[in-house]
């Protein structure tokens, strides 16, 4: 369980706070979904979840764990697939999954078994001994996404996984955390993706300058949100139809 | 110790994927070593065995002017070039044609010797020995002077060796026409010399020894270990960009999620670039030990000297990753790193001697130098290879070394944990 209590993040020389006194919690086994326009705070709140981030202020558990006091067990505890293509361009996929698997203490056979389970669930078996700067920007999504998971975390940060992927490997992405959500991961991800975001999250939050406006079941939030349909015209009318250009 | 040993392994297949950077690192130092090495090497011959044309105005056709001409002849360093007018070898001097003209006075032999004898017989007469000593007359003999141009280019250590061997060589032959005066004044037999003008006091070099033979170092003796120093050093910048590049793709910002701790992917990086810093040495050994003598220079001797050689060269290598793993750390562009990491290679080279010996530096510089990690390293190979001393000598130098490492290592670990601290 994910317990957030007033956490605010104000970064240097801005005038505004990016993340701004929110509370949330994400019980065990749910998948909750961080909505919003740009620049409204869901990066900023992962990269404090996953310790990227120093809070100005508040906290937050995740287990009962801290960071200040529990790094190290909390680290092999989560799970990140940032929203870069964290990977080495001239390492194949297989030899970056090794790498980031045995940082996770993951050795030998366990972590060479492990690894070629999940290059063939994400379909890329024959490409592992590829280097993965011939991968298009699908296929480094699923190596990206293979290599926040190997160390089987309890509970996984996604920083906007299916964003510029195709039509298949999404699908694929989304078929197979929902699969790892069933085994016992809870998941929190940040997405662009109403239509995604509405079918695969148990739960929802839409974030706007840094704060909650709306949290909730989604079929519920469409439900309680007048003359919408779906989860967009929900966010459109909590967050409003103005451009969010931010420089 | 597994994830030290897998970040090795990473940081090797980056480096062996990246064939282009590995020339680099390779080829370049070696190339940097044969051509400064060359560039020296025929520097030196310059000053020992080629002639340099030197122009010679002699407007005294006399014994001095011949003594002078036989004399530059005799060293084997100068073309003598006659001119017939001061100002024509003035003019192709500082035009840049020629190096040096000398221009010999008139009446020079002459003067000389009305001044020798003036000299002579007044002392002569003070003893008595002259007959008839009421009658000297004192004339008054101007002073003349050998005039040099130089050609303005030229460098000030050039000037000053070919300016004090023409002042020894006049003072010789002043010398010799007193003595010559005084034989002429006391024994008319020209024939039977009363005195002994050779130089009485004579200079000898006495070198380091091994195993009872003279070390006579060369300019590959110098070379080698200051170039190679300075290929060591210029592991800085690849490093540095190493690791900026982990910053900028992402892969550093995974690591920090990672139950992994900065030391350790500071280790794979040392572990591996260090291997790279020996291969770079030994290399660079190879090609003084046997391409120098092939392509005419003189080769470098390492026998014995090989272990010692190595420990200098591990505790140099691990300096120079120390700094590179702290430029690194602190900078966030490889616009940043590269050019800071290259200027820094080259002015802790200034200051550590390796262009210009430290003990020609201002006394201010001389002490900067001594906090130089490069002047370390250069003093400790020179020990090794000039000095042919044992391991206790080198011990202060590579303990300062192994102490620069361990504190720019720790450094980096600590403003990184400031940096990134949640």
């Amino acid at each position: 369980m994910i317990e957030i209590n007033q956490l605010s993040k104000k970064y240097k020389d801005a005038e505004n706070f990016s993340v701004k006194d929110l509370d949330l919690k994400v019980e065990d086994g749910e998948i909750y979904g961080l909505l919003g326009p740009n620049g409204a705070g869901k990066t900023t709140l992962i990269s404090m979840l996953t310790s990227l981030l120093k809070p100005t202020s508040g906290s937050f558990t995740i287990n009962g764990l801290n960071f200040k006091e529990n790094k190290n067990q909390l680290k092999q505890l989560i799970g990140i697939v940032p929203q870069e293509y964290a990977l080495y361009p001239t390492l194949t996929a297989f030899e970056n999954l090794q790498y980031f698997g045995s940082m996770y203490g993951i050795k030998g056979k366990v972590l060479k078994k492990s690894i070629n389970e999940h290059l063939e669930v994400m379909g890329l078996s024959k490409f592992a001994h590829k280097k993965t700067d011939t991968f298009s920007g699908g296929m480094k999504r699923r190596v990206n996404l293979i290599a926040g998971i190997l160390h089987q975390p309890k509970v996984l940060f996604l920083d906007e996984p299916t964003v510029g992927v195709d039509v298949q490997s999404k699908n694929v992405i989304i078929d197979y955390l929902k699969l790892l959500n069933t085994q016992g991961t809870t998941i929190v991800y940040t997405s662009h993706h109403l239509n995604e975001a509405e079918f695969f999250c148990t739960h929802v939050a839409i974030i706007d300058n840094g704060e909650i406006i709306v949290k909730g079941i989604p079929s519920q939030l469409i439900k309680n949100q007048t003359g919408a349909n779906n989860l967009e015209d929900v966010f459109l009318s909590q967050t409003g139809k103005a451009l969010r250009d931010h420089a | 110790m597994h994830k030290l040993w897998t970040s090795t392994y990473k940081e090797m297949l980056l480096l062996v994927r990246d064939l282009g950077g590995i020339a680099i690192l390779f080829i370049m130092p070696i190339l940097l070593l044969i051509v400064i090495t060359l560039v020296q090497d025929s520097t030196f011959k310059t000053i020992s065995d080629i002639k340099i044309p030197v122009l010679l105005v002699d407007n005294d056709n006399g014994e001095v002017s011949k003594n002078i001409i036989e004399n530059l002849a005799e060293s084997n360093s100068f073309e003598i070039i006659q001119k017939s007018s001061e100002k024509e070898a003035k003019e192709a001097v500082f035009s840049g044609n020629y190096q040096l003209a000398i221009v010999i006075p008139k009446n020079l032999s002459a003067s000389l010797q009305r001044k020798v004898d003036q000299n002579v017989e007044g002392i002569l007469s003070k003893f008595g020995l002259e007959e008839d000593t009421l009658n000297i007359t004192k004339e008054v003999i101007s002073q003349k002077e050998v005039r040099l141009y130089f050609d303005p280019a030229t460098q000030v250590s050039f000037k000053s060796s070919v300016k004090n061997g023409i002042e020894k060589m006049i003072s010789k032959i002043e010398t010799q026409s007193i003595y010559k005066a005084f034989q002429t004044e006391l024994d008319e037999e020209d024939s039977e010399p009363i005195f002994d003008t050779e130089n009485f006091i004579a200079f000898k070099e006495i070198l380091p020894t091994k195993n009872n033979e003279e070390i006579i170092p060369n300019s590959a003796q110098h070379n080698v270990p200051a170039w190679t120093l300075f290929a060591i050093f210029f592991i800085i910048v690849p490093l540095s960009i190493n690791l900026v590049k982990e910053k900028n793709q992402g892969t550093f910002v995974r690591l920090r999620t990672q139950p992994v701790n900065y030391a350790t992917v500071l280790g794979g990086k040392t572990i591996v670039y260090l291997g790279v810093c020996l291969i770079q040495f030994t290399l660079m050994l190879l090609v003084g030990i046997y391409l120098f003598p092939a392509i005419g220079l003189p080769g470098v001797d390492v026998s014995g000297k090989l272990p010692m050689l190595y420990i200098v060269a591990i505790f140099s290598g691990l300096a120079a990753i120390g700094l590179g793993l702290l430029m690194g750390t602190i900078a966030n562009t490889q616009e940043q790193a590269a050019p800071f990491g290259a200027t820094s290679v080259v002015i802790l080279a200034a200051l550590g001697g390796v262009w210009v010996p430290v003990f020609v530096m201002p006394k201010f510089m001389q002490l900067v130098s001594k906090i130089s990690p490069m002047n370390w390293g250069l003093e400790a190979f020179y020990d090794v290879f000039l000095r042919n001393v044992g391991f206790v000598k080198i011990l202060p130098e590579i303990s300062l070394l192994l102490l620069f490492f361990l504190t720019t290592v720790i450094i980096a670990i600590i403003y990184n944990r400031k940096k990134n601290a949640v």
